[in-house]
């Protein structure tokens, strides 16, 4: 089977200085949100207001790289204007797609702006084929970001079931929930990323120094506890150390990064229209250094497909911003556990 | 308001399942929703056994309603949600958008289940266009957010809520009581079934936080609305879901029949139930705060205590 689209890098533009780092290393695309809860990365002093937005945009495209825009949380009742003017605006932008989870929102989007090109997010939670062609047929999306929990068997299933790009993620923070069915954060502390874009929010936490160690609280609840010459990371409430069964352990997830660089020739053979960079939270150096990876292997990969090796100094460089210097191959690798 | 019992969210035995719906059957439960929606690896009872037990309910008078799985990944998944789908006999509730495309396809009625995200407006009139007969809200919604969604809702929708129950919070790729015994997903060994109201989950300090189901985590506290009932009658809500537990399930649905009914005070029968939960009471979303908190049994016992 032919390939549906070569194969895009997707990088990821927290702020105006990420995504001319991203551009300038070779992405074929970065993704970005507006400066509020319109995307599931609602941080602050994150994201892009009007200005940099339009800077953004001309340099991508002056050296021909396109920007999709996230709007993948869910509009609630009385703040649905938002939303839509979001929409509005990127149109007005000149951005290349939107990326999209609601399906209000959706036909909102493919009724009013015929022309603009919609993204399933993965935030939309479609895992099987069935599912991405519902939108596909009642919006006309074009692209599906997969949540990070298909094996790459049933990821080739979906391909050969649909006439939708397929977007997967290559390497970043791993959300071991199915994203946009986790609710987690907002029983904690009543803000999650469906409804507010945000996953144990900075607001809500806590670090206090005990004689037992250091210790990291979400809204009131223990989340793990350091010792001396532990590393504490962000505390994200599924990354901590909890009690089953009288045994302590990362009983959810481990802090690691999800990373699929030995993969890609089966992806690219298996007709994988873009691989996506996660990390709108870390540093245009994160962005960087990923971005140049990157390009390089997908570069080797494409060129001789046949031949390609993960390249070591490419691991050792990704290795070096990884969470919590580990990777894993997720749940594309079967044994998972 | 009608009352239902929502789909066993655990593993139990072949056995169990086919006694506690002969019990469901004698209770004052008006629908009952039925099937696997956790794990495809979950089949002690295959999609003939859930018919057959369907069909049981039905002669007792109970509206039937088969549930789809909520995470459907595999060709096999989709092999039985079409079984599911093509029926023919009792409505389906739709727990993914693969569902609700099949359903919509054959012009089938449905209801849009609680793990379908339904946040506004625009998203509910399209389900309703789409055939959705009823809808329930996701379970992090407030009442206040409810409100808004149903000013203008589509005629002939109706709302249920999930009232009762550990909060089925997020879904994932990996099985945590596999993990938990350090099995592959793969190879569980069908663990869940040693923990019939799920595994819990404490912090570091002991204060149970979560409780794990396989693929499923969810709340250790029980969601518990039964005060709520008045309010919810006047926000406007069709159904109350109470969601099977192990034990007592027909006591707990006796109780919400008889708050419902007025025939026995809300504090009463919360009084009654602390007895009957498998953890403590929590019912922070419905009143906009996060899950895990309770205000309605402290509320209640300050009464008490004065």
């Amino acid at each position: 089977m032919s390939p549906k689209a070569s194969l895009e890098l997707v990088c990821p533009a927290g702020n105006l200085p990420a995504l001319k780092i991203a551009v300038d290393n070779g992405a074929d695309c970065v993704y970005m949100g507006f400066k509020d809860n319109t995307n599931a990365r609602a941080f602050p002093g994150l994201n892009f207001d009007q200005a940099s937005a339009r800077e953004g945009v001309r340099y991508a495209h002056a050296k021909g790289a396109k920007v999709l825009l996230a709007l993948n949380t869910f509009p609630q009742s009385d703040t649905w204007e938002r939303w839509q003017a979001a929409v509005d605006n990127a149109v007005e932008l000149g951005i290349d797609a939107v990326i999209l989870a609601d399906p209000g929102l959706m036909r909102y989007a493919a009724k009013n702006y015929p022309n603009l090109r919609l993204h399933l997010s993965v935030q939309g939670s479609a895992t099987n084929y069935e599912a991405i062609n519902f939108y596909h047929e009642h919006f006309g999306i074009q692209r599906a970001v997969i949540p990070r929990v298909l094996s790459l068997a049933q990821v080739e299933q979906v391909v050969k079931n649909t006439p939708v790009e397929i977007e997967l993620f290559g390497f970043g923070g791993l959300c071991v929930m199915v994203e946009g069915r986790c609710a987690l954060s907002s029983y904690a502390t009543g803000e999650s990323p469906n409804t507010c874009g945000v996953c144990s929010p900075a607001k809500a936490v806590r670090w206090e120094q005990t004689p037992t160690g250091l210790e990291s609280r979400l809204n009131g609840i223990l989340l793990d506890r350091y010792g001396k010459d532990e590393n504490a990371g962000y505390p994200t409430l599924c990354k901590g150390r909890f009690e089953v069964n009288n045994e302590t352990y990362y009983a959810i997830e481990e802090p690691t990064s999800l990373n699929t660089l030995e993969m890609l020739p089966e992806m690219i053979a298996m007709g994988i229209a873009a691989i996506k960079i996660e990390g709108r939270q870390r540093s245009p150096a994160y962005v960087e250094q990923v971005t140049k990876v990157w390009r390089s292997a997908i570069d080797s990969a494409k060129r001789a497909p046949d031949s390609y090796a993960v390249n070591p100094a490419w691991m050792a460089q990704l290795n070096k911003v990884a969470e919590g210097q580990q990777n894993t191959l997720g749940a594309y690798h079967r044994p998972w556990k | 308001m009608k009352l239902a019992l929502g789909p066993i969210l655990y593993y139990w035995e072949r056995e169990t399942t086919f006694s506690f719906y002969d019990e469901i059957a004698a209770s004052p439960v008006d629908t009952v929703y039925l099937g696997e929606t956790v794990c495809s690896r979950r089949h002690t009872l295959r999609t003939e056994d859930w018919l057959e037990i369907a069909d049981k309910l039905a002669a007792a008078g109970k509206e039937v309603v088969l549930s789809s799985q909520a995470l459907i990944e595999s060709e096999s998944d989709l092999k039985t949600l079409r079984r599911i789908a093509g029926n023919g006999k009792f409505m389906v509730e739709a727990n993914d958008m693969g569902a609700v495309h099949l359903l919509s396809a054959a012009k089938l009625p449905f209801v849009a289940g609680p793990h379908i995200n339904t946040y506004n407006p625009q998203t509910l009139a399209l389900l309703a266009e789409l055939g959705a007969k009823r809808w329930v809200m996701p379970v992090e919604m407030s009442r206040d957010a409810l409100g808004h969604m149903l000013r203008d809702r589509p005629s002939g929708l109706e709302t249920e809520v999930f009232a009762y129950g550990r909060l089925p919070l997020a879904f994932s790729a990996r099985c945590f009581t596999a993990r938990h015994h350090n099995l592959p997903k793969d190879d569980c060994q069908f663990r869940c079934m040693d923990y019939v109201n799920g595994l819990t989950l404490k912090t570091r300090e002991g204060q149970p936080f979560l409780a794990l189901n396989g693929t499923q985590t969810q709340s250790a506290s029980v969601y518990n609305l039964i005060g709520e009932l008045n309010a919810m009658r006047e926000t406007g809500v069709d159904v109350v879901r109470v969601s099977p537990q192990a034990f007592f399930t027909a006591k707990i649905l006796r109780l919400f029949r008889e708050v419902m009914d007025n025939r026995l005070p809300a504090q009463t029968a919360n009084q009654q139930m602390t007895k009957l939960m498998p953890d403590q009471a929590c019912d922070g979303y419905w009143h906009g705060r996060p899950g895990i908190e309770q205000s309605y049994l402290q509320a209640s016992s300050a009464e008490d205590a004065a």
